[in-house]
C-alpha cells in the first residue's frame, strides 16, 4: 500500500526575473512503514519538495502549485494534500504528517521550553489538558532517549546541545503517532557520531511505528543504509527513481552515474594505487532561470547526443520498479498492477 | 624543481607544533579548544587534522598561522619559533603560510571585485608591482583554478559556492606560499563540485609542491587527499597514523567508532556498528584522564584517573590509549 502517492507535482515562483520552475512534474510513491529518500543538490527542489507536500510555502510567495499528493490517512481515507482546506491541513500537519528540519536551533521555538513546544502539539490534536500533555511529553523525550528527560522537559533549546535538539525534534514530530515523516536533511549539521545515533533512532521508531520516511538528503552514505527507494532529483525534475540496491549497483541516468563515480570512497580500490583524479561532472546546475533547451542535465553530460538539446526527456519506466529520465536508457514495457 | 635540500635541512620539519594549547575564556573555567597537541608536518606531506566538534581542529589551523595566539606550546616553522618574531617578520612570513577557509560566502569581501581581491594579496607582499604586471598575475591566476580571466571584474555574489571556493584557492596561491592551511574548503559545497576541487587542489599541491594542514570532519576526503593524520577529541590528539594504515586498521577506540560512524555510500557494505552512546562534553568541563572514557566502549576505572599518553605502538603510528590489552588481542 502506499502512504503518500505524489503525482506531477510542480512548484513554480513568479519572480521579477522571471519564472522559475523549482518542482517540475514530480511524480513518486512512498509505500507505508517504509522510507523513500529524494537525494540531489543544490538547485534541484527537493526542500521545495517537501514544503509544498506540507503547504508551508511561504504565503507571500507567488506559487503556482499543481499536481496531486495523494495521502491515505489513518481512516483509510484518501487525501490530496494539496486541495485540502486549511483546517484540514492543519489538523493533519504535526499530527498524522510531521515534519523535522535540519537546523534543529532555528526550528524550534528558542522562548518556549522543550517539554511546552512537545505539548503543544498533543493539546492541539490529542485534546489533552496541560497536565497529561507534558506527561506525555516526558515519555516523548525517553522514547528518543535523552537522558534526564524530567529535567531537559523544563529546559529551553539553547540549553541543549545540537544531538539533543534534533531528538527533541523528532520527539516532537512523533508526539501524536504520524503515519508519515518528512525528514529534511535532519542529520547534515550533526557530528558523524551523533549522525549515526540519530539514524539509528529514527529506524527504530520507524520499525516499532511502522511510519513511512521521506528523507531529503544529499549524503549518498546515508541513502545507501536507511533507504528503501531513492528518487534523484536534478533542476526540478526526478532523473531517475529506484529500490536501492538496485540504484547503486546500476545506476542508469548519467547525473546518477557521475554522481556516484566522484565520490572518493569510490576512488579507492583495494589492492590498488590511488587515482590521481577523481571522476568529476564538469560545470555546475544551470541557473533556473536559463535552462537548457532539452535535458536539463546535458551541457554537463559527457554522453549527451544532439537529441539531447532538443526536447527534455519524459520520465519513463526502465523495468518494473525503476524510472529514468534520459534518451540513452531505453523504455520497457511494463503493465502497471491496478 | 628546487635544489635538493642539505640532510640537515630536509630533517627539519616544515611545520611543527609543540605541547600548544588554546584556552578561552575565564581563567578559573576555560574553554579548553586545545589542551596539548603536538605535531610535524614534512615538506611536502598533506597532514589530516580529524575530528568532530569541539575536537579543536579549526582552532589549531589558526594557530598554526599565529591567526591566534597559543596559550602554551610553541609553533616552529622551519625550526624557528614563530611566536617569538616581530609583527614586521611575522608580516614577510604570511606569504609562505596561506589559509583557505570552509565558507566560501564569508571569506570574499563582498564589495571588492575579485581583481581587487587577488591584487590585495599581491599588493600586501609588494609582488608583481604595477598595473600591467599585476593584471598578469591576477589572470595566471584564475586560469590555474579553472576560471576564465575575464570574471576578474565581478563581484563575488555573482559566483557559485564552487567557484567561490576556487577563488579563495587562488588568493591563497597568489602569494607563491610553501604551506597552506585548508580548513573545511569543501564542506559547504555540492557533492559534485567537491570533486572538482578536490582535483584541483591534488593538481596544485603536485605542481607547487605545496604543504598542507587539512582540516575535515569528512573521512573519505580525507583518506583520499592525505598522507597522514590526526586524529582529535576534545582539544587532544586520540590517534596519529599514516592514512592507509588508520583507515585498514584503527587502534584507537575513537577512530574505530568515528570510523564505524560514516556510512559508506554502498548498501551492500552492512552497518552493524552500535553508535557510541552520549553526547561530546563540554570543553569547559572536559571528564578526568581519558576525554573519550565517557564514551568509550572500553572504557575501564584507570581510564578515569590517568591522563593517556600519546605512545607510539610501532614506528609512526601512535595512540593515546592505556588499553594495551586490546592492541595485542586485536593482534592475536
Amino acid at each position: 500500500m502506499n502512504r503518500l502517492e505524489v503525482r506531477h507535482l510542480s512548484t513554480f515562483f513568479d519572480t521579477d526575473e522571471g519564472l522559475i520552475r523549482s518542482v517540475a512534474d514530480v511524480s513518486f510513491a512512498i509505500r507505508a512503514g517504509k522510507t523513500t529518500a529524494i537525494v540531489g543538490e543544490s538547485g534541484s527542489g527537493k526542500s521545495v519538495t517537501s514544503l509544498t507536500l506540507m503547504r508551508l510555502l511561504p504565503r507571500t510567495a507567488t506559487t503556482q502549485v499543481s499536481g496531486q499528493a495523494l495521502f491515505v490517512n489513518r481512516a483509510g481515507e484518501t487525501l490530496d494534500l494539496l486541495t485540502l482546506p486549511e483546517p484540514r491541513m492543519r489538523a493533519l500537519r504535526g499530527n498524522e504528517v510531521a515534519m523535522i528540519f535540519q537546523e534543529p536551533m532555528t526550528s524550534l521555538n528558542p522562548v518556549f521550553t522543550v517539554g511546552e513546544q512537545i505539548a503543544e502539539s498533543l493539546r492541539l490534536h490529542r485534546g489533552l489538558d496541560r497536565g497529561a500533555a507534558l506527561a506525555q511529553a516526558l515519555r516523548m523525550l525517553e522514547m528518543v532517549e535523552i537522558p534526564a528527560a524530567a529535567q531537559r522537559l523544563h529546559e529551553y533549546p539553547h540549553q541543549l546541545s545540537g544531538g539533543m535538539r534534533q531528538r527533541v525534534m523528532i520527539a516532537l514530530a512523533m508526539a501524536c503517532e504520524p503515519t508519515l515523516l518528512i525528514a529534511d536533511e535532519p542529520t547534515t549539521a550533526l557530528d558523524v557520531t551523533i549522525q549515526a545515533q540519530i539514524l539509528a533512532l529514527m529506524r527504530r521508531l520507524q520499525t516499532q511505528t511502522g511510519m513511512s520516511i521521506l528523507f531529503i538528503t544529499h549524503n549518498l552514505g546515508v541513502v545507501a543504509h536507511h533507504a528503501d527507494d531513492v528518487a534523484v532529483m536534478y533542476a526540478g525534475r526526478i532523473v531517475e527513481a529506484a529500490p536501492v540496491r538496485p540504484l547503486f549497483a546500476i545506476p542508469e541516468h548519467p547525473y546518477t552515474q557521475g554522481l556516484l563515480a566522484c565520490l572518493p570512497s569510490k576512488a579507492h580500490v583495494a589492492g590498488q594505487p590511488r587515482p590521481k583524479r577523481l571522476f568529476a561532472i564538469r560545470g555546475q546546475v544551470s541557473s533556473p532561470l536559463s535552462p537548457p533547451p532539452g535535458c536539463a542535465f546535458e551541457p554537463r553530460c559527457d554522453q549527451a547526443q544532439v537529441l539531447c538539446t532538443q526536447a527534455m526527456p519524459a520520465l519513463v519506466d526502465t523495468s518494473a520498479l525503476r524510472q529514468a529520465r534520459c534518451v540513452r536508457v531505453p523504455a520497457a514495457e511494463v503493465s502497471k498492477a491496478a | 624543481m628546487q635544489a635538493t635540500p642539505t640532510n640537515a635541512a630536509a630533517q627539519v620539519p616544515l611545520i611543527e607544533v609543540r605541547h600548544i594549547k588554546r584556552y578561552f575564556g575565564a581563567k578559573d573555567k576555560p574553554v579548553r579548544a586545545v589542551d596539548d597537541v603536538s605535531f610535524a608536518i614534512r615538506r611536502g606531506e598533506t597532514l589530516g587534522l580529524v575530528g568532530e566538534s569541539g575536537s579543536g581542529k579549526s582552532t589549531i589551523g589558526r594557530t598554526v598561522l599565529r591567526l591566534l595566539e597559543c596559550t602554551a606550546g610553541q609553533v616552529l616553522y622551519r625550526g624557528e619559533d614563530i611566536a617569538a618574531l616581530s609583527n614586521q617578520h611575522m608580516r614577510k612570513l604570511r606569504s609562505k603560510l596561506q589559509i583557505i577557509f570552509q565558507d566560501p560566502y564569508a571569506s570574499l569581501n563582498p564589495k571588492m571585485r575579485i581583481s581587487a581581491i587577488l591584487g590585495e594579496a599581491l599588493a600586501t607582499h609588494g609582488l608583481h608591482q604595477g598595473k600591467g604586471e599585476q593584471d598578469k598575475r591576477i589572470a595566471e591566476l584564475l586560469e590555474t583554478v579553472g576560471l576564465r580571466p575575464e570574471l576578474a571584474s565581478r563581484f563575488p555574489h555573482e559566483f557559485s559556492g564552487g567557484q567561490r571556493q576556487r577563488i579563495g584557492v587562488a588568493r591563497a596561491l597568489a602569494v607563491e606560499p610553501e604551506f597552506i592551511v585548508a580548513d573545511e574548503p569543501l564542506s559547504a559545497l555540492d557533492v559534485s563540485i567537491q570533486s572538482q576541487v578536490i582535483n584541483l587542489l591534488a593538481d596544485l599541491r603536485e605542481r607547487l609542491n605545496l604543504t598542507m594542514l587539512f582540516i575535515s570532519h569528512d573521512l573519505d576526503v580525507v583518506e583520499y587527499l592525505c598522507d597522514r593524520v590526526v586524529v582529535l577529541y576534545l582539544g587532544r590528539v586520540m590517534e596519529v597514523a599514516p592514512t592507509a594504515e588508520l583507515f585498514e586498521r584503527p587502534l584507537h577506540p575513537y577512530t574505530q567508532a568515528l570510523l564505524a560512524a560514516s556510512p559508506k555510500p554502498d548498501p551492500l557494505i552492512e552497518n552493524v556498528a552500535v553508535p557510541l552512546k552520549g553526547d561530546i562534553p563540554s570543553p569547559m568541563a572536559p571528564p578526568s584522564g581519558c576525554v573519550f572514557r565517557t564514551r568509550c566502549p572500553q572504557a575501564i576505572d584507570a581510564c578515569a584517573q590517568t591522563l593517556p599518553p600519546l605512545d607510539e605502538i610501532s614506528p609512526g603510528r601512535f595512540s593515546a590509549c592505556i588499553r594495551k590489552d586490546l592492541l595485542i588481542a586485536a593482534a592475536a
